[in-house]
Formats: structure tokens, C-alpha cells, sequence
């Protein structure tokens, strides 16, 4: 075991070494903004899960604040069962929505309401009329946004919470922008989009805007890697066996090497 | 790996033990690799949630029938006449190849819903041919009778029915 | 029997196929019997190591190319069909981006391990091309597979290692183009690189087999870099090596284990989830981390064409290493001057790594041209050190040394592996 521990302690450290090239570019990409809130996840750590209570919560803050000028395209109504919604509920959900369908026999497209299989559907039919109606920004589609920051869901919980009413000195908005510390460049176009009781909570929960940003970080976390809990779940489980095995074969290997005697 | 080094005789129970440890822990965690592998075949959840489909038969004249896709495959509607229903129910039960009755395959007499692939070898059979009036596959000559159950040829069952049930009298879930 | 093969068999029917294929003797005796050097320590775990991972690549990605479509419009959305909607398609995908790095990290430890130890010198010449021009498979390979979930790194990356060949005199313009099959990097360009992602690894594949060819012919070389000098130095493949090699998998499945399943994305780029957006670039273009070295190179120059020469030349400069090295003494462990050498080089690949994942501004740039000087100073000073160095006394055999170190009390640097101790009664 020595041998190869030592063979490993060394590629460790060599790994060490190299990791600040993983990080480097994370921590330049905040372009001088501040460290990201520490937020504690449920879903963090090697048997994290989902607080699905905190995703229930995260989709409705998405339904009636983000969805406004934001898409979720790879999210089906399907998939809000895996959040713990029932089928009913879902169908529900899905059913305020109108879909195009078709063509019909008549060969044209029609209205239908949103079923199970379809996904959500986004605010805007193209990113230019997304521009046009929002001062020329695009608001970015949310399905893999916990992915596509750095920071992931804790970026996305300090932009919430890290808007400033006026900019600091020297710093000049331009028309419509706004000031966010975690954005980077600073000037953001989406206005501060959530505040104190901005939802009201179906489940009771006190509506802080704290609450609201961690809520829904988590749903967005979740809608970008909804594998998470299967995915951590099958690592420990796969890493327990990795360990007993390699022990087994280190007894093996021990033996067989033996036999040079 | 067990007898892979074969012919120790010193310490032979610990020795035996390891390599049958090692050996069934490396075929269950083989098993265990190759699984996900295999799996990933199967139906996604995409497409596993587009598993049934609502039609409107109103449309549909009587002796006419209508082609819909469901689950990649083609499914006959046929809204059959008097005369092909009582073709259908006058026949034995042992004229039949896979013996099954007309009410068992249409819950109402005058629908018949049926998965249109040939239970030989997948071809999509002809409507309104064959011998029997009903469906005649023309891949290996399969002759189906007006309620899609197999009477000559080479394929071995009925027509299979899907699961559907009728939302009210002009709509139709299938799956 | 079987020919030359000392392959034999009491089961008729494997002696009838042998008769006419004799791919047992040739299994025997490229893996059951095949003579191994008695003290290789596990640094020799590398090149099996890198074979599964090879293997494991292939499977995952035929598996992903059964889901995924090489479309412009489609292969983002179809990546995340593969995330979201294909059973276990999430396992695969990570398996496959993760088991990338895990290759390249193997195979630098593969090749660091035959520098150190003067595997590259003769008659092991060609061996040490073969496996160059399979790290350059690997990267070409790599980079294209880069390409094909079409994220924002995808598109940006191949726009800017395709254009170094921009840099070319007179006809730059027109291998780009031709690269492309349009005027920029595009669907023509995303459909040719999966076409080529699919086909490279069978090529790799094809070159490993004779990599494994010319290996057998002169045996592995081993930590004391002298040559096997009889059956008393060397012990069968099987099951000494297989075993210990087993083993090795063992806690190397470990750690990709952990990586795959607890932080698939560390390696990866935040970028990469935003969908492929020609008219952005993405503030901070950084390769995957594997080709940092080399990023950091090409910056280094402040010309163009000379960047892209030195980058190219900090490749291939390494097919030139044997006849550089003058030495006639193999390993490191023997020669005091050039192992402090491989180490500066080594730390030093380690910095251009660094530098390469930092933005080309201040002190990086400094840094980054001192860097890549050392380098190709590594190759230059390499011929003197041969001629002026005192090796220490080398061992008589390899079976003798495994006695002395384990009478004696083992050597000063790495003694051979406990293992291999172990191996003195015998000898």
C-alpha cells in the first residue's frame, strides 16, 4: 500500500499544484467584483438532496417573477413531478400555459392548453423581439444558468440580493441600467427583480427577499442538474464498492507478489 | 482470476478466500458498469412521456378509416359498417389461428382500433384487402379478417389492440 | 505448436484455432507470459491504465453518438436531451468529459515517467514516437470533441485554434476556410469535427497496437534503466502484472469515482453551458486544462506565426529527444545533473500550465516568455549534460540491485517498489 499511497501523495500534490489553473479563471471571471454570499445548500456535500419544500417555493417565485422575461426551455411540465408536485398539480400547472399545435386536418397550426410533455414555453418568440421589448437586453434563458456562472446558485443568490439603489461615486449608469456588486462590469439591465414579500408564500413560508433568493437559486440549481441527487446517491455507492474492491485486490496483489519467495 | 495463479497449496483458505472475494466483487461490479450501458437504450423520458395521443373520430364516415401516428407506429381507426361487424362476429372461434372474439378487440362494435405493424415481421398492412376484407400485409402475405384478426399467412397473432378508451363519443386517448 | 509461440493447450479445439490463428499464443505471449522486468515500480501502471481509459472512451462515446445530433441548431439541446431525458445519459456524458481528463492526466504521468526514467532511448526510439504521435492524436481528438456540445467554449475554442492556421504564409487563409468548409466556424465545421472526433480514436486505437508492437520487442524499460539480462530479471506478465496493475485501477477508479460523481464540472467551463453565440466571444477564453502548457506557449511569442511555430515546435521537439539526449545512461536515478533537470522541467511545465489559464496581461506575460525559454532550453542544454555528467555506477543486473536495496537498506532516491523487494529470495 505504501508504495503506490506515496505514487499518489506525489500526483496529489501535483494536483495541488495545477489547481489553481481550474481556479484561476473562476475567480478572475468576477472581474473584481466581490467573494459570492456564503449560502449553505441542502443540496451541497456528497449526500445532499433537494429541499424540495425550497423548489416548490422556487417555482412559483420562477412563475411570478422570472418568467416574465425569462425562459426555463429544457424544463417540462413533467419534470415539476420530480420536485414533488403531484400529477394533478403539474397537470394543472401546465394546462394555464398555451401551446401552438399542429397542423390539424385542416392543415393549420392551432391553441391548445400546455400538456405534461411540453416544455415551458419561453416569454418571448425570438431574441430580438426579447431585445426590443427589454431596452435592447436579452434575457438569458434560465434552464442552465446554476451552470453557466461561476458561483453557480450562490451567484445567482448574491445578483439577487446585491443590488445597490444608488451607484457608488464615479460610477455612471447608463440609461435603464442598474447597479448589482456580483454582476460583472457592475451595470446590469435587469432592474432589482425581487424584494420583501415580492410572492406570496402558498406554503406560509415568510416571503424575505432572503428567502425568495435562496429559494429559487435552489429550483434553478435543480433545473440544471436535475441528475444531482441520482448522480450523488449512485457515488457513494459506487466509491464504498471502488474502496472494497481496491482493498480486496491490494490482499490479492500482496499474496501474488508472495509468491516470489 | 480465482484459479488464475493455480497450484499454491501453503494457506490455501485465505488465499481462496481473496481470489473468489476478488473475483465475485469484479463480476458484480462488471454487472454493475454494464447495466447503465445497456439501459441507456431504452426509451428515454421524453420520449416515454409522448406515450398517448387524443384523437377526434367524429370525422370518420362509417366503412372509412383513418391512419394516426402513436408512439412512432401506425394506428388503423376504422368506423366499420354493419355488415363488417356481423362478418366479424359470425366467424368461429375455431377458424382462428390466435382464437379471440370481436368484443374483446372493440369496445364499441362500430370502431375498431387497431396497432396497424404485422405481428410477422413489422410491415404496415393494407386496409380494406386481402381475403378477408380486412387487412392484407403485402411483405409476407399476411391475410387479416375486419377485426384485424390474423386468418392466413404466415404471421402468428392478431392485430394487437392498444389501450384506449374513449374521452366521449367523438374523442379517443390512445395509450 | 504453434510456431515460434510457447503456447500450449490439452483442449483440441483451442489447439484447432490455433493451428490456423494462433491468437492464443499471441495473447500468451503478449500477456500471460510475456517476460517483465522483476523491479517495475507503479509509475509502470500508467500504460495499461491509459489503454482502458482509451477503451472506456470509446464505449461512452459511441454510446453518446447514439443520442446526440451534429447539428448547429440541435447538438446543444440534444446534449441536454442526453443530461436530462436518456437513462444514466448524464453518467455517460460526465464519464466521458471527466474520463478526457483522466486520460490526458495518465497519459502526462505516462510520458513524465519516461523521461525520468530514459524510456526513449535506444532501441526505444520508435516506441517513444508511437506514443508521441498518440498524445498528438489525443489532443486533436480532444479538442474536437470539445467542440460538439456546441456551448459558448466550444464555438469560441475552435474559432481560435482553428485560426492558427491562419498564420500560415501565403495559403492561411485558404486552409482555414477549407478547415471550416465556410467562412466561419459553423454547422459544416461542427458536422466534420464529429465525423473526425468519431473516427480518431480507432486511429489511436490502430497506432496503440503498435506502440504495443514495438514495446514487446525490447520489453518494458524499468526504474534502473539497464537492460533485462536473463530469465533472472524478469517475472511473467501474469499474474505479477496484471494484479498489481488491477490494483492500480482499483484506487485510479477511485479518484475518477469522486471526480465523476461529486464535481463533474470542476474541470469544465461555466461558459460552455451558455448555447454557441457567434456574435459574443466569451470574456475569458481559457482551452481545457490539459492543453494550458502548451496555450501558454503560443502566447508567449509576440508574433504570430512565430507563436503558432513554437507552439507546434514545443510538440514536436519531443520526437527529437532521443538523439538530444547524448547520455548512454537511461535512468534518472543514475545520473545526478540531468535529474535535477527533469525536475526544473517539470515544475516548469507546471507553470506554463498556470500561466496559461491566466489572461496574457503584466506579470504572466513575463513569466510566460521565461517560462517557455526554459522549455526549449530543457532540449538544448540536453546534449551537453550528456558529455560533461558522471553517472553513478550503474548495477550489474536488474536482479541483483533488487538484492542489494533490499539487503542494503534500499536506494537513495525511489528504491524500487516494496514489491520487488520482496523478489530477492528468489533471485
Amino acid at each position: 500500500m505504501y508504495k503506490f499511497a506515496k505514487v499518489l501523495a506525489f500526483t496529489a500534490v501535483a494536483a495541488l499544484f495545477a489547481s489553481p489553473l481550474f481556479h484561476s479563471s473562476k475567480a478572475l471571471a468576477s472581474g473584481g467584483a466581490e467573494p459570492l454570499k456564503e449560502v449553505s445548500w441542502n443540496h451541497s456535500g456528497p449526500f445532499g438532496t433537494f429541499d424540495r419544500a425550497a423548489l416548490q417555493r422556487g417555482l412559483q417565485v420562477y412563475r411570478e417573477v422570472c418568467s416574465g422575461c425569462h425562459g426555463l426551455r429544457f424544463i417540462a411540465f413533467r419534470n415539476l413531478l420530480e420536485i414533488g408536485l403531484k400529477e394533478a398539480e403539474a397537470k394543472a400547472i401546465a394546462a394555464e400555459y398555451t401551446m401552438m399545435d399542429g397542423p390539424n386536418d385542416e392543415g393549420e397550426m392551432y391553441e391548445r392548453p400546455g400538456k405534461l410533455f411540453d416544455y415551458m414555453p419561453s416569454p418571448f418568440d425570438n431574441e430580438k423581439a426579447a431585445r426590443a421589448s427589454n431596452n435592447g437586453a436579452f434575457p438569458p434563458d434560465l434552464s442552465l444558468m446554476a451552470k453557466a456562472r461561476f458561483g453557480g446558485e450562490s451567484y445567482i443568490y448574491s445578483l439577487l440580493l446585491g443590488y445597490e439603489e444608488e451607484a457608488p461615486e464615479g460610477v455612471t449608469l447608463a440609461e435603464g441600467m442598474a447597479y448589482n456588486r456580483y454582476f460583472p462590469g457592475h451595470q446590469i439591465a435587469m432592474g432589482p427583480p425581487i424584494d420583501d414579500e415580492a410572492v406570496e408564500y402558498v406554503d406560509g413560508t415568510a416571503p424575505t427577499k432572503e428567502q425568495i433568493a435562496k429559494d429559487v437559486s435552489t429550483f434553478l440549481m435543480w433545473a440544471a442538474e436535475p441528475a444531482l441527487e441520482q448522480r450523488k446517491r449512485m457515488g457513494v455507492k459506487v466509491i464504498l464498492f471502488l474502496i472494497v474492491l481496491t482493498i480486496v485486490l491490494y490482499g490479492v496483489k500482496r499474496k501474488v507478489w508472495a509468491d516470489l519467495h | 482470476m480465482a484459479d488464475s495463479t493455480g497450484g499454491d497449496a501453503h494457506d490455501p483458505s485465505r488465499r481462496d478466500f481473496l481470489y473468489v472475494a476478488a473475483a465475485g466483487l469484479g463480476v458484480v461490479g462488471t454487472a454493475g458498469f454494464v447495466w447503465p450501458l445497456v439501459d441507456q437504450m431504452n426509451p428515454s423520458q421524453d420520449v416515454l412521456a409522448l406515450s398517448s395521443i387524443e384523437v377526434d373520430i367524429s370525422s370518420i364516415e362509417v366503412g372509412q378509416s383513418i391512419t394516426v401516428s402513436w408512439r412512432g407506429k401506425p394506428v388503423f381507426i376504422r368506423h366499420r359498417t354493419e355488415e363488417e361487424i356481423a362478418k366479424a362476429k359470425a366467424v368461429a372461434m375455431t377458424d382462428l389461428p390466435d382464437p379471440e372474439s370481436d368484443q374483446a378487440r372493440a369496445e364499441k362494435p362500430e370502431w375498431l382500433i387497431l396497432v396497424g405493424v404485422c405481428t410477422h415481421l413489422g410491415c404496415v398492412p393494407l386496409g380494406q384487402a386481402g381475403e378477408y376484407n380486412g387487412w392484407f400485409c403485402p411483405c409476407h402475405g399476411s391475410h387479416y379478417d375486419t377485426s384485424g384478426r390474423i386468418r392466413k399467412g404466415p404471421a402468428p397473432t392478431n392485430l394487437p389492440v392498444p389501450a384506449y378508451v374513449f374521452l366521449d363519443d367523438s374523442n379517443i386517448k390512445i395509450g | 505448436m504453434s510456431g515460434h509461440s510457447s503456447f500450449q493447450s490439452n483442449n483440441a479445439i483451442i489447439n484447432w484455432i490455433e493451428y490456423r490463428l494462433p491468437i492464443f499464443g499471441f495473447i500468451n505471449d503478449s500477456l500471460v507470459v510475456y517476460p517483465t522486468p522483476k523491479n517495475l515500480n507503479y509509475w509502470w501502471n500508467m500504460g495499461s491504465l491509459a489503454g482502458v481509459m482509451l477503451v472506456l472512451q470509446i464505449v461512452t462515446g459511441i454510446i453518446l453518438a447514439m443520442h446526440y445530433t451534429p447539428h448547429a441548431d440541435l447538438a446543444f439541446a440534444s446534449t441536454e436531451h442526453i443530461m436530462r431525458d436518456v437513462n444514466y445519459g448524464w453518467m455517460m456524458r460526465y464519464m466521458h468529459a471527466n474520463g478526457g481528463s483522466m486520460f490526458f492526466i495518465v497519459v502526462y504521468i505516462h510520458i513524465f515517467r519516461g523521461m525520468y526514467y530514459g524510456s526513449y532511448k535506444a532501441p526505444r526510439e520508435l516506441l517513444w514516437w508511437l506514443g508521441i504521435i498518440i498524445f498528438i492524436l489525443m489532443m486533436a481528438t480532444a479538442f474536437m470533441g470539445y467542440v460538439l456540445p456546441w456551448g459558448q467554449m466550444s464555438f469560441w475554442g475552435a474559432t481560435v485554434i482553428t485560426n492558427l492556421f491562419s498564420a500560415v504564409p501565403l495559403v492561411g487563409e485558404e486552409i482555414v476556410a477549407w478547415l471550416w468548409g465556410g467562412f466561419a466556424v459553423a454547422q459544416p465545421t461542427l458536422n466534420r469535427f464529429y465525423s473526425l472526433h468519431y473516427l480518431l480514436p480507432f486511429v489511436i486505437f490502430a497506432v496503440v497496437f503498435i506502440h504495443l508492437w514495438a514495446l514487446h520487442v525490447h520489453k518494458s524499460n524499468n526504474p534502473l534503466g539497464i537492460d533485462i539480462k536473463g530469465p533472472q530479471d524478469t517475472i511473467p506478465f501474469h499474474p505479477y502484472y496484471t494484479v498489481k496493475d488491477l490494483y492500480g485501477m482499483g484506487i485510479f477508479g477511485i479518484i475518477f469515482a469522486w471526480l465523476l460523481f461529486f464535481a463533474p464540472n470542476l474541470l469544465g467551463e461555466p461558459d460552455n453551458y451558455i448555447p454557441a453565440n457567434p456574435l459574443v466571444t466569451p470574456t475569458h477564453i481559457v482551452p481545457e486544462w490539459y492543453f494550458l502548457p502548451f496555450y501558454a506557449i503560443l502566447r508567449a511569442v509576440p508574433d504570430k506565426l512565430f507563436g503558432v511555430i513554437a507552439m507546434f515546435a514545443s510538440l514536436f521537439i519531443l520526437f527529437a529527444l532521443p538523439w538530444l539526449d547524448t547520455s548512454k545512461v537511461r535512468s534518472a536515478r543514475f545520473r545526478p545533473v540531468y535529474k535535477m533537470l527533469f525536475w526544473a522541467f517539470f515544475i516548469n511545465c507546471f507553470v506554463l500550465g498556470y500561466i496559461g489559464g491566466k489572461p496574457a496581461e503584466g506579470i504572466f506575460i513575463i513569466v510566460g516568455r521565461l517560462s517557455t525559454v526554459l522549455y526549449f532550453l530543457f532540449f538544448l542544454v540536453l546534449p551537453f549534460i550528456g558529455w560533461f555528467e558522471r553517472p553513478r555506477k550503474l548495477p550489474e543486473s536488474i536482479s541483483t540491485a533488487v538484492l542489494e536495496s533490499s539487503g542494503g537498506g534500499g536506494s537513495s532516491d525511489g528504491a524500487p517498489d516494496g514489491a520487488a523487494a520482496k523478489a530477492e529470495d528468489r533471485g
